[in-house]
């Protein structure tokens, strides 16, 4: 079980990734990397970066940021969103598309390009749930 | 979390006159050259002048309209400094019109556009959208279709503050609609509101219009394509497009509109005919696997009278009803009796796989295809085969 927003669950998420062939087949001219941004609330204290690096169907990087460190990388796109919100995605509760459109998870970055790579955003939530997740709630 | 707008509407005979009582100093229409050429902006321009609003006229809207249009029309706002952005047409136009206004309030290019973002458009200028067809509903929703010429791809884009402020239906608008334009907008109309009471992004807000507006568009679309100058008909119509605009802009269209997106932007065929050529092919895919649609598409069929029964009985007549209606008002049933060739059709049908799987409309059904699935339906449509997978 890996706490989500942790070095560890950003591993193991590359590692589900990189093991889904589904996910390689619908992201494979896929070029941006992300933020992924847990925001203040609850047993969230301070905001956490996720850093993902998803290149051609693979994810070529992760790693995990505070508030200090964030200029460290200047991703594609930023998506933050509270721990609750991530966890109805991961869960499949809510779409990540939908999720995005009704600003519950917000984007930033050319949506345009993500509204043409919905499949890829779907298998990356299907790559999500092979991950034994505790969130921090 | 889910959303529900709708613009505020002003409809019926003389509606237009609506705008002589709207506030401000200055209006950008924005619509296409036949507008202009039917006289339909001077009747709006006269109920302007009457609330003291100049008016400055941008028609050069094109079918399938460009980013590059939207950057033409944004830079012709940005000097003009309208408080009033008025999209006039189909759904190119109102599109155009909706996302000049973000790229002319917020200062962005229309790829940058994001749910996400909150821009306060309204405090440089407003939007209404005034429809010339009776199909596409943009005067109700959020949405906006653009297309990339550099990939031949159409993008959905949008934000909650591209909905409009007001939308006018004044049956005028419609009267002049050739009946070929009249079946293909018919039946995008049907096709939004069947789709967006099934989709999964639905709501109990989205079901009342969507429902109501298929079955006044059954009763109505022949109608009007057999006498253009049946005004009850014509009305009609013009109010199931904008309530199916409602049903879906709120919810979510399907797998009618992935398909209909794809070819349209590889070869180019109306948007409204594209989508309901497409429909009842996807349909007998969501009946093949998707109880939760059978039963939705039966409560339709029993609503609109075209049968009662048990569930596959009613979603098999409701489809067989979908076709009659298309062929009723010209539309063609089949890939194959349009001018597109099975050559062409086939080197073409990994784009057309691709550009539908990556559609949100995919997504947001109760039974998803895969690629393969998505080829088998194209091959279907083509050939005029029911889906039986």
């Amino acid at each position: 079980m890996a706490l989500f927003g942790s070095i560890e669950w950003a591993t193991a998420f590359m590692e589900a990734v990189n093991a889904s062939k589904a996910y390689e087949d619908a992201a494979k001219t896929w070029e941006g990397d992300f933020y992924f941004i847990i925001e203040p609330g609850g047993a969230v204290k301070e905001p956490g970066y996720q850093y993902i690096d998803l290149w051609h169907g693979k994810c070529r990087k992760v790693d995990v940021v505070t508030t200090a460190t964030k200029d460290k990388y200047k991703p594609e796109f930023v998506l933050s969103a509270s721990v609750s919100t991530w966890r109805k995605v991961a869960e499949k509760k809510v779409d990540p598309i939908q999720a995005i459109v009704t600003r519950q998870l917000k984007l930033q970055g050319n949506m345009g390009k993500v509204m043409r790579a919905v499949k890829a955003a779907q298998e990356l939530v299907n790559c999500v749930t092979q991950v034994k997740t505790e969130y921090p709630e | 979390m889910q959303f529900f707008g709708v613009p505020f509407t002003a409809f019926g005979d003389d509606s237009l006159q609506y705008l002589n009582t709207i506030l401000g100093k200055r209006a950008l229409i924005v619509t296409d050259k036949n507008i202009v050429k039917l006289g339909l902006i001077g009747l709006i321009g006269a109920e302007l002048k009457q609330a003291n609003i100049d008016y400055m006229v941008f028609d050069e809207v094109e079918p399938d309209p460009s980013i590059q249009t939207v950057m033409k029309s944004t830079a012709i706002a940005k000097d003009y400094k309208p408080d009033w952005i008025i999209g006039v047409g189909g759904g190119s136009s109102m599109d155009t019109s909706k996302s000049t206004l973000v790229c002319y309030a917020a200062n962005i290019t229309p790829l940058d556009m994001s749910p996400s973002d909150f821009y306060n458009l309204r405090a440089t200028a407003k939007l209404i959208c005034i429809p010339t067809t009776s199909g596409t509903g943009s005067e109700a929703t959020w949405a906006i279709v653009l297309t990339d010429t550099e990939n031949e791809r159409k993008v959905g884009l949008g934000s909650y503050e591209t909905l409009p402020d007001i939308a006018i239906l004044d049956p005028r608008m419609v009267m002049s609609m050739p009946p070929q334009i009249t079946g293909d907008t018919g039946m995008d109309a049907l096709c939004h509101a069947i789709e967006g009471y099934v989709a999964t992004w639905r709501s109990i807000f989205t079901d009342g219009p969507g429902l109501v507006a298929i079955k006044v568009v059954f009763e109505n679309l022949k109608k009007a394509f057999d006498n253009g100058k049946d005004e009850d008909a014509r009305k009609m119509m013009m109010y199931a497009a904008s309530m199916a605009g409602t049903s879906f802009g709120n919810g979510m269209a399907g797998l009618g509109h992935s398909t209909g997106h794809a070819i349209g932007g590889l070869f180019h065929m109306p948007h409204g005919r594209a989508v309901g050529l497409y429909l009842p092919y996807t349909m007998e895919y969501m009946v093949n696997g998707s109880e939760e649609a059978k039963a939705r598409y039966a409560v339709i069929a029993r609503f609109c009278n075209i049968a009662q029964g048990d569930d596959k009985s009613c979603a098999l007549k409701l489809i067989a009803a979908v076709r009659d209606l298309a062929k009723n008002v010209g539309q063609p049933l089949a890939v194959k009796d349009t001018n597109i060739k099975r050559d062409a059709y086939m080197k073409a049908m990994p784009g057309l796989v691709d550009r539908a799987v990556n559609e949100a409309m995919t997504i947001a059904v109760t039974r998803v295809p895969d690629a393969e699935e998505l080829e088998k339906m194209f091959v279907c449509a083509y050939d005029g085969k029911p889906c039986d997978f």
